[in-house]
This record gives structure tokens, sequence and C-alpha cells, in this order.
């Protein structure tokens, strides 16, 4: 708290909070809109925020239930939203799982071990990091094109693909982890080792327990980024019954024929879970971020 | 921070508990299980003739073996998996894309030599000369074919519904048509696609497919193998030469057939990236935009973040969390979501942005048809879209900033603006510069915005590849390689290797000015 107030806080005050309010409902516009389109009627009406004419029409379509109209026609998703949003998840936890194991594992030792090699792996992993995938996708297309013909399910256009490509973003979670265990005491695991644990068992039986919190962030920060990964699995995914969320949702507004309302619905019914799950665990996922982006 | 000497933790003599014996055999089983995997498909692709693929899976069989085998190695195995990923996720694609940017890889240029000759080799044509009439004859519910050759030989097939689809159909000698009623042309065009599937085998074995709506002829292989390697074409007699500097099968006059298969090209496509009018110009022009989007969007998301976080660090406000909250949205809802939701509201008919400017000013900018409108555009999206990190980034740096120092400058008579300018960005500039590096490569790299918003239109007029005013480097990489009908992943390749050297030299210079200790 200053010691020395000017006499003119309260104008500030205001001002600030004006300024602060202006700037956030220039923000928030946008997602309120959408919620409002969602629940007018027909794909093009415009109107206020509030819906003049209330029709739950999108959201039928939105969640697959064909809707009857007044005059009796009767309307069929044009996508299967819920489909793509359940792919999207299968996806996201199968790789959200298998990104926290590797990464767990591979933390502890850059955490704990001393071995040849780590320098040089920690740095190179943190320059390849910075290397986008989209770069790559010729390659990534390539590989997974002619594993599909010896691997059922590692091939174009399946999830196991999908899964098995996001491996390929370690590096940032192997960082968060290994920070957090770097900020652990050792010597819980010492007095275990010295009463005859393994390594692998000091691990497993003392430090995972402890590490929980750090294992859910990243699960969770895994999982938001698998949902949103779109350049991958544009290209890895072909068919509509296949794609992931962020593949199909954009074909709602493809240029000669777009579905303002039913996108609303959609993009509100598998938006707002993500949104919340991020604002809940905010705290933590925006510490896991910047204390990751911080150190480098 | 105690190191472990890992080789000591596991017990080298066998366990006296069943349970962890069995888990270890388990583990045992499992790497060897896998090593013979990969192995395997080391065999599978070198018999292809991939051998980068080969080598892969190769180097990966072997570091697994070695790695859980030598008990030196014991640390490595924790690690082992993770690397593995990254390698052959992102190091090799890496090392892949720089190998075929000096190839002519592309839809035209796909498979290998050997599936490509072999595609000529199954390729057929209908002799003629040989040809037999249809006619198509119904009796009851089984309709038969009746072939009949221009020397007066007479075929009848058996009934058309006892043939499975793909299978053939066996013929019959016969003296005259059969019994029943012949059906016209009509009816014959109503089972048109039935009779193409159909293929028929005349008593001495010759296939005969459908030729026109009126005869069925025989297919000939079109290309007979010469032993130099050459194939020669039936039908007319000129051979084809396979050119192994541009990877295609040339007639003698010189002309190309597709599809040809990879080679190495040398340098071409950096050639044409560099020394190509059509394709330098938008390549240049794509280039310069990609840099100024990048820089700009620093600059927006930073102005726009560092401003609100002061304010939103000042002691005297009240309700900060909220307005936190609120404020940290876009970068809360998915990125995928909100620019679809962007792209809706810029919609130049019926979008609420233009309703609203119509309203305000009785103007309707054309966002997506005007370069620098749609250039517009994506700053102002991107900021909406971006400023939320460097809030919070800000936000994070400024507490750190000891609280004398605005104490001091209190007590000198400065006010908000000067602490801003004197003291907050001074001091948080310098722990920002690394992330602000790292943005702005995030930015150049910035995909899924252009993809989603633009698609990269309005196009460059008279650019030779898919090219658009919007596109960045990378969305053009991509419209080269998968959207283009050409396909040119070699060119795709030698452009996504630039963008690499780019790439490689922020991440080393944000190494160096962030300082990390391993």
């Amino acid at each position: 708290m200053a010691m020395v107030q000017p006499r003119s806080i309260r104008a500030r005050q205001l001002g600030a909070h004006l300024a602060l309010l202006g700037f956030v409902a220039l923000v928030v516009f946008p997602l309120l809109l959408v919620i409002s389109i969602s629940f007018r009627e027909g794909n093009f009406a415009s109107g206020s925020l509030i819906p003049e004419r209330f029709s739950l029409e999108h959201w039928s379509l939105a969640l697959g239930i064909p809707w009857e109209r007044v005059d009796g026609s009767v309307v069929q998703p044009p996508f299967p939203v819920m489909l793509w949003l359940w792919n999207s998840v299968k996806v996201a936890v199968a790789s959200s799982l298998l990104i926290l194991l590797l990464s767990t594992t591979s933390a502890y030792a850059f955490a704990r071990m001393r071995f040849q090699g780590k320098g040089p792996i920690l740095k190179g992993m943190l320059i390849f990091q910075m290397f986008p995938p989209v770069l790559s996708l010729v390659a990534l297309y390539a590989l997974f094109d002619r594993l599909g013909d010896f691997v059922d399910g590692l091939g174009i256009n399946t999830h196991g693909a999908l899964i098995l490509a996001s491996l390929g973003g370690v590096a940032l979670h192997i960082w968060t982890i290994k920070g957090y265990f770097e900020s652990i005491d050792g010597s819980l695991e010492e007095a275990a080792m010295v009463d005859g644990a393994s390594t692998w068992q000091a691990f497993r039986h003392i430090l995972l327990p402890l590490s929980v919190p750090i294992l859910m962030v990243v699960f969770i920060l895994a999982f938001i980024m698998s949902i949103m990964e779109y350049p991958m699995a544009s290209v890895l995914l072909l068919d509509e019954d296949k794609l992931t969320l962020a593949v199909g949702a954009q074909q709602y507004l493809a240029d000669h024929n777009q579905r303002w309302g039913d996108f609303a619905a959609a993009a509100v019914l598998s938006g707002l879970p993500i949104t919340l799950v991020f604002l809940l665990c905010q705290r933590w996922i925006v510490g896991g971020l910047t204390a990751g982006g911080v150190k480098g | 921070m105690f190191a472990t000497n890992a080789s000591r933790g596991l017990p080298r003599h066998r366990s006296r508990y069943p349970a962890e014996r069995y888990t270890r055999w388990a583990m045992r089983g499992l790497v060897g299980g896998l090593v013979v995997a990969l192995l395997w498909l080391v065999v599978a692709f070198h018999l292809r003739g991939q051998w980068m693929f080969a080598l892969l899976f190769l180097v990966l069989a072997a570091g697994l073996a070695v790695t859980f085998t030598r008990r030196r190695l014991m640390s490595h195995r924790y690690v082992f998996p993770a690397l593995a990923g990254m390698g052959v996720f992102v190091i090799f694609p890496l090392l892949y894309t720089v190998g075929i940017s000096f190839s002519n890889y592309s839809s035209t240029n796909l498979l290998g030599e050997e599936r490509v000759r072999a595609q000529f080799l199954a390729r057929t044509y209908q002799a003629e000369g040989q040809a037999f009439d249809f006619r198509p004859f119904r009796r009851g519910e089984t309709v038969r074919l009746f072939l009949e050759a221009e020397d007066g030989r007479a075929l009848i097939s058996a009934p058309l519904a006892t043939a499975e689809a793909g299978e053939p159909l066996a013929l019959d000698p016969a003296a005259a048509p059969p019994a029943g009623e012949p059906l016209g042309m009509r009816e014959v065009i109503a089972r048109r696609d039935r009779l193409q599937d159909l293929v028929l085998t005349t008593p001495d074995g010759v296939e005969l497919r459908m030729a026109g709506l009126r005869s069925f002829a025989p297919l000939v292989p079109r290309y007979r193998e010469n032993p130099d390697g050459s194939l020669t074409d039936l039908r007319d007699g000129h051979s084809l030469i396979p050119d192994r500097d541009t990877g295609f099968f040339v007639t003698e006059a010189g002309e190309r057939l597709t599809p040809g298969w990879p080679v190495a090209v040398g340098s071409d496509n950096y050639a044409r990236v560099l020394f190509d009018e059509d394709v330098r110009g938008p390549f240049l022009q794509i280039f310069v935009w990609t840099f100024a989007f990048a820089g700009l969007t620093v600059v927006f998301t930073l102005a726009v973040g560092f401003v609100l976080a002061v304010l939103l660090q000042w002691d005297q406000l009240r309700g900060k969390g909220l307005y936190r909250t609120l404020l940290i949205l876009p970068y809360a809802v998915p990125a995928f979501i909100s620019i679809l939701i962007f792209k809706g509201m810029f919609n130049q008919h019926y979008g609420e942005i233009n309703l609203i400017l119509e309203g305000l000013f009785g103007i309707r900018p054309e966002w997506f048809t005007d370069p620098w409108l749609a250039r517009t555009m994506l700053l102002i999206v991107n900021t909406w879209l971006g400023y939320p990190y460097m809030l919070l980034l800000c936000m994070g740096l400024i507490q750190s900033i000891p609280r004398d120092l605005f104490e001091a400058s209190a007590v000198d008579g400065g006010g908000p603006l000067t602490n801003m300018a004197k003291i907050t960005l001074p001091l948080i500039l310098r722990p920002l510069t690394p992330l602000l590096i790292a943005a702005f490569a995030f930015n150049f790299n910035n995909f899924v915005l252009i993809t989603l918003l633009t698609g990269g239109s309005p196009d460059i007029i008279g650019a030779s590849t898919p090219a658009g005013t919007t596109d960045l480097l990378v969305s053009y990489t991509y419209r080269i390689a998968f959207q283009d009908a050409g396909q040119n992943f070699g060119l795709a390749a030698a452009i996504a290797t630039l963008i690499f050297l780019l790439v490689a030299a922020l991440s080393w210079l944000n190494l160096r000015l962030s300082k990390v200790e391993v």
C-alpha cells in the first residue's frame, strides 16, 4: 500500500474501472453473442443479444436429435457433433495417459539421476520442442501411410496414429514435472533406499504419491492441448465419422454453406466444458505454463 | 537434490518373491517382444525398398535392446521411451522432410519405381476386331447375354443374377439366340453399372469386358517389359524408356507418362523457390507478411497485456479477481472454436460486425476479399486470442518488482504513467525477452488461425502454387503439400526446411537469452 496518495485517486479508480469494463465487454461480446445465436431460430437470424424468437432447434441438432419445425418439416442433424466430441475425448484421454506415463518416468530420471548426456538431452528437447509439427506433416503423413500397410490401427485415418503422434510433445511436460520433482526434498527417497528399496520402488512408492497434484495438472494440460490439436488431425483423419471436433467444427462454416446457428450450438456445447475445466484449474495450469516458460 | 547410483538399486540376484520375479520376467518379455516387432518392421520396410524407414526402426530396436540389457544404462531406461517418442515423431520427421526437399516426391511421383512399373504392366486395353456384339435376353426373372462375333461365332452367358460382383461369368457356345424377349437399349443403359462390372470368360479362357453399349471385347495387356527395363506399348509398338533422372517413363518423342516415381533431384526445389519468378514472387510476399504478422502480434498482445497487467496490479482497485477471470476467458476457450466464432462474426453478408458497422457508420468492409482488411482482421483476432498469455506473464513478473521502487517514485512525484514507463516496463522487459521470442516463433507458425479464419485467401494473382495474401509460410507449405491438385511434397519440404532454419535460429537465440540451467 502506497503511503503517499494523490488526491485524484477516486477519479483514477473510476477511470480504471470504466476502461476495464469496456475492455471486458469487448472481450466477452463474441462469447455471449454465440450463446445467444445458438438459441435463435434459423441459421442467419440477427438481432439483440437476448433472442427474440427463442428456439432449441440448433441445440437439438447439435445433440444429434432430428428437429421438427413448426411447419412439420423434419431437419436432420448436419454433422455428428457428439461423435466428434467422443472421438476428441477418446484420443485426448489416451494420448494424455501415454504422455503422462512417459514424461513422469523421464522427469524422474532427469530430476534425480546423474547419467551421461543428461544436459545435452534436456537442452536438445527444449530446442526441438520449438519446431511445430505442422512443418513436418508431410513426413508424418508418409510415416503413418507406410506404417499402416504393416500395422493395423496405425495407418492414415486411424485414431491410433493421432495418439502416437502426440508423443512428439512430451518435452514440455517433462520440464514441468521435472521442475516439480526438484522442488521435493530427496531425503525421503534416500531413506527408503537405505532401507533397501530399489530406485523404481522409491520412485513408485515415495515420490509418485507426493506428486499427484502436478500429475493432475499435466494430465489436464495434455488433455486440453490434445483436444485443441488441429494440424495433425486434419491430415491424419479423413472420414467424417473419424474426425475430431477441432477438425470437424470448421465444416459448419464452409464457404458455400454456412450454418451459423448450428455452429453456435455445437460450439457452446463442446467449448463450454473445456473452458470450465480450464478456468477451474487455471491456477495450476497457468502456473505450469508460465513457469515452464520462465525456465525456458 | 541428490543423485542415486541407479545400478545399485536393482538387485542382481534372483528375487525371493515370486510376484516380483514374474513382473521382472513380464518386463523382459515385453521388451523382447517389442524388439522382435520392430525388427519385423525393419525387414518389411527393407523389402519395400524404403530404407529411411527401415533405418529408423532399426535404430529404435537397437536402442531399445541396448538400453534394456546393459546394466550400466539403468538410468537411461527411464528416459528412453520419451526420447524414442520425440525421436520418431519430431526428429525423424524433421530429417525426413529435409530429405524429401531434395526429391520430386509429389502426387504424380508417389510410389517406387517397381510399383509404378507394375502399374503400367497391369494396364490393359480392349483389343478391337475381336469384339462381340451383345444383346440381353430376359426369360422370366433370369437375364442372359447373347454375344455374336463378326465371324459369326455366338456365345451365351450364364444367368446374370448368379454371378457375385467381380466374379467372372462363364460363357457357353450357342447356335441361336436364347428363348425369351430381347431387352432394348433403354434397359441396357439402366443396367449399365452392373454390366460394366461384369467379366465374362469364353470357353477358351479369354476374359471379356464391356467395351460399349453394344459390345464386349477381350482385355489385353497394354505393355510388355523388355530385358533392358524399357516397356513396349503393344498397341502401336512404341517403347517407353525409364528416365531415372526425372523419375518418369518417357516416350521416344520425349513425352512423360504419369505416374512417375520419386527420385533425387538435387537442389531443384530450392532453385524454384529462389529463382523461379512464379514461385519466388509469392514466396517473398508471404515471407514478409509472416514476419510482419508475428512481429505485430507480439507488439499488440504485449501492449494490451502489459497495460491490463499494470491496471490489475493496482492495489486500490477492487474486483481484481473477477476482472482477471473475465480477461483470461479468450485463453480458456478452445482456439478452434473462438477462431470460427470470429469467422462467422466477420462474415461480409450477415456477420454481426458488419451489421454493427453499417448501423453506426454505414460501411460494410469486405473482410475476406480485400487483402489489407483480411490482414487487419487476422491481427485483431490474434490480439484477442493472444493477449491473455502476455497478461499472465506480465502479472507474474510485475509481482516480483520490489515495492519500494514505486514508493520512491511516489515520493519524487512520479505518476502512474511515469511508473509504468520508467520502472515497470524496463524491469520486466529483460526477463520477458526469451518469452517474447518464443511467442514470435509460435505466431510465425500460427497455422491454425490462418487455416480456420481465412484459409490464406484472398489469393495472390499469378502464382503458380496455391498462395494467398494472408498465408503464412506454414500454411503456404501446407497448401502446397496437401491442397494443391499437384501435391508437391518436394517443394513444400524445401520451404519447410527454410522455416526450420529460421526456427532453429530463433530457438538458439531464445536459449542463449534465457540462460537455461540443466
